[in-house]
């Protein structure tokens, strides 16, 4: 820390307290600046900006505990130290109790000066870093916005509401890249159990035996490889939420395990023998038709009413085109952003490619579409040409091949990026022997 | 500075005045010109604190330092700083007590060595001890004269003492930072 940086203000009707307490505090390398009564302090207040006071309680007028009064009205932050001659218990109370930081009588020890002043600077940046951390956590908390204005999205985020201080299990509805864990964890923000910890089990994703380890953990032994006892996501979800991901891909065993361990909330770990107690909140995902599932016998019945107690069903994008602009935008602002760079916005022609698209994949596709342009785009707004092949592409009046269309567009990537085959496979997201395949088959040449 | 004019307040023992002759030759290249004072410090004691105002008694050196300048037949380019040592126990108004008073970036100091005695804290005398704690505080506050604030390093002579104990744990020299500001064509 600079102590330049910080400002002391010393406000006291005697000028030889004044004086000595700046030369004092000039002397440590603090920007030190003095007042002889407390209009005189607001007015220094004003113009500029000073981090601590230390302001004498009896001064003509105004005196020490009004000033503090009206410091704190308009700097909550600012550290106050009343100085007075009349040590009493009274006006201590009274100023510790109005936000002064703390009460020195006069003559005051320099050595106890020095620590105070030392204290209190070690709490304001304390202060600064409580701050800081704040503004970082509701950083990071924005980026699991739900955006959306439509009628659409906001009986979603309305069932939301309802289901999340409850502990009924929920189970999420949507085609792919509609959003379904933003849900999931803003249903378990919402909850009582929001400082316990939301625990994700992409059911899909892991074979039989696999997924079993996982959802309960394993004894050291329990088979190869296991060499270490470990803590099944089921466990770590105590007290807090298990996202069940994908829930409809999972084995017949493995739902038969999931349903006693919902019902019971009691398991055992994998080739272990001790029964373990686990309270948690159920909330599943999927995008499969277990309605369908159940009449063929490939999801069990009983496991669907279990799980399927409160449906949130998520629209796909294309049923909510009013949202597409404001995430359009969303998804801009973050990605200049992290680009460092400026953003302009969309052209008309562009934002209207945006609209009108289907969007299969939905906003994780609107998302990268968005951020493919960011890279494409050179400067200015994001073109339709920018975006990817297959949205503007589905805009073309009919008869164009999807050939001729992928040509132009790794023709234009190319003459973007003055021919760098590395960059241009980076922003085309395919490899670089793929790239020199597709030059080959359209016959691309430089210059032409 | 070329010269650097050393008080022995009223009260002061001379031997111990006379220990800060080299050290501070040394330190700050400068002739040491040592005097006696014919400053009465009574006039600057405080009878309900018991104590003396070193405000004023730097005020005072500060005009008297002044006033020789004024008297001197054939003005010199030299620069002259004046250090008063009493063995005075010294305040600022505000504060309960200071070990020395210097005019920042100017002409006048005063130290005093009353609480750089082991004795003021129950401690056996010790006169090596003594001698090494004035010698830093009377380089500390001419420091100050030459215009140096607090420094953070805690070995350097400038980083700032409010109990006896900081003194003991600087040494009597300027940090490098410091010495570069202090002299800076000085390699």
């Amino acid at each position: 820390m600079n102590k330049n940086d910080v400002g002391i203000l010393i406000v006291d009707d005697e000028l030889i307290v004044r004086d000595s307490l700046t030369k004092w505090f000039r002397e440590d390398g603090f920007r030190t600046d003095s007042a002889d009564c407390a209009a005189s302090a607001l007015r220094k207040l004003q113009i500029s900006s000073w981090d601590i006071a230390l302001v004498d309680i009896k001064m003509p007028g105004m005196d020490g505990i009004e000033l503090l009064q009206r410091i704190k009205e308009h700097k909550k932050e600012m550290i106050i130290i009343i100085i007075t001659a009349f040590a009493s218990v009274d006006t201590a109370v009274k100023a510790l109790k109005e936000g002064a930081y703390d009460y020195v009588t006069k003559p005051i020890d320099p050595d106890y000066l020095d620590h105070l002043i030392a204290k209190a600077l070690n709490e304001r940046s304390l202060v600064r870093e409580n701050l800081r951390l704040r503004d970082a956590v509701s950083e990071l908390s924005e980026k699991d916005e739900i955006i959306g204005e439509s009628a659409e999205t906001q009986h979603v985020l309305e069932m939301v509401q309802t289901v999340a201080p409850t502990d009924t299990t929920v189970m999420i509805r949507g085609e792919s890249g509609t959003g379904k864990e933003l849900i999931a964890r803003a249903i378990h923000t919402h909850s009582k159990r929001k400082y316990f910890p939301i625990v994700t089990v992409n059911c899909g994703a892991l074979t039989e035996s696999l997924l079993e380890s996982e959802l309960f953990g394993h004894e050291k032994g329990a088979f190869t490889g296991a060499q270490y006892r470990r803590k099944g996501k089921v466990e770590l979800a105590d007290c807090g939420t298990l996202f069940l991901d994908e829930v409809g891909n999972i084995s017949m065993k493995t739902q038969m395990d999931l349903l006693r361990v919902i019902e019971t909330k009691q398991f055992m770990r994998v080739g272990g023998s001790e029964i373990i107690h686990s309270d948690f909140r159920v909330i599943c995902a999927t995008n499969r038709d277990l309605e369908a599932a159940v009449k063929d016998g490939s999801f069990r019945e009983d496991l669907y009413f279990r799980l399927n107690v409160f449906a949130i069903p998520l629209p796909p994008l294309r049923a909510r085109r009013g949202d597409i602009a404001k995430l359009a935008h969303y998804f801009l602002d973050k990605y200049a952003k992290q680009m460092g760079r400026a953003k302009h916005g969309f052209s008309p022609d562009a934002m209207h490619t945006l609209k009108a698209y289907d969007w299969p994949g939905n906003v994780r596709e609107l998302e990268n579409a968005i951020e493919r342009a960011m890279v494409v785009s050179k400067s200015g707004a994001i073109e339709k040409e920018d975006l990817p092949v297959q949205v503007h592409a589905a805009m073309q009046p009919n008869g164009k091949r999807l050939e001729d269309i992928e040509r132009k567009y790794i023709e234009t990537v190319l003459r973007e990026t003055g021919w760098n085959i590395s960059r241009s496979a980076h922003v085309l997201d395919i490899d670089r022997v793929t790239l020199y395949h597709k030059i080959e088959k359209f016959g691309l040449k430089r210059n032409q | 500075m070329s010269t650097i004019q050393l008080l022995a307040l009223s009260d002061a023992q001379n031997d111990l005045v006379q220990v800060l002759v080299e050290p501070l030759r040394e330190t700050f290249q400068a002739d040491v010109e040592l005097a006696a004072s014919p400053i009465d410090l009574t006039q600057f004691f405080d009878v309900k604190r018991g104590q003396f105002n070193s405000t004023a008694i730097l005020h005072v050196i500060k005009n008297q330092l002044a006033n020789r300048h004024r008297n001197l037949r054939f003005k010199t380019h030299a620069t002259k700083v004046a250090l008063g040592v009493t063995g005075a126990d010294l305040f600022i108004p505000i504060l309960t007590y200071v070990f020395g008073e210097a005019e920042l970036n100017g002409s006048a100091a005063v130290v005093s060595y009353y609480r750089l005695q082991n004795e003021r804290y129950a401690l056996p005398a010790n006169r090596t001890l003594l001698e090494q704690r004035l010698i830093k505080e009377a380089v500390h506050e001419l420091g100050h004269v030459l215009g140096l604030l607090h420094c953070q390093s805690p070995e350097c002579v400038m980083h700032s003492s409010s109990y006896v104990e900081d003194i003991d744990l600087k040494s009597s020299e300027f940090c490098r930072s410091c010495k570069t500001s202090l002299f800076p064509r000085r390699k």
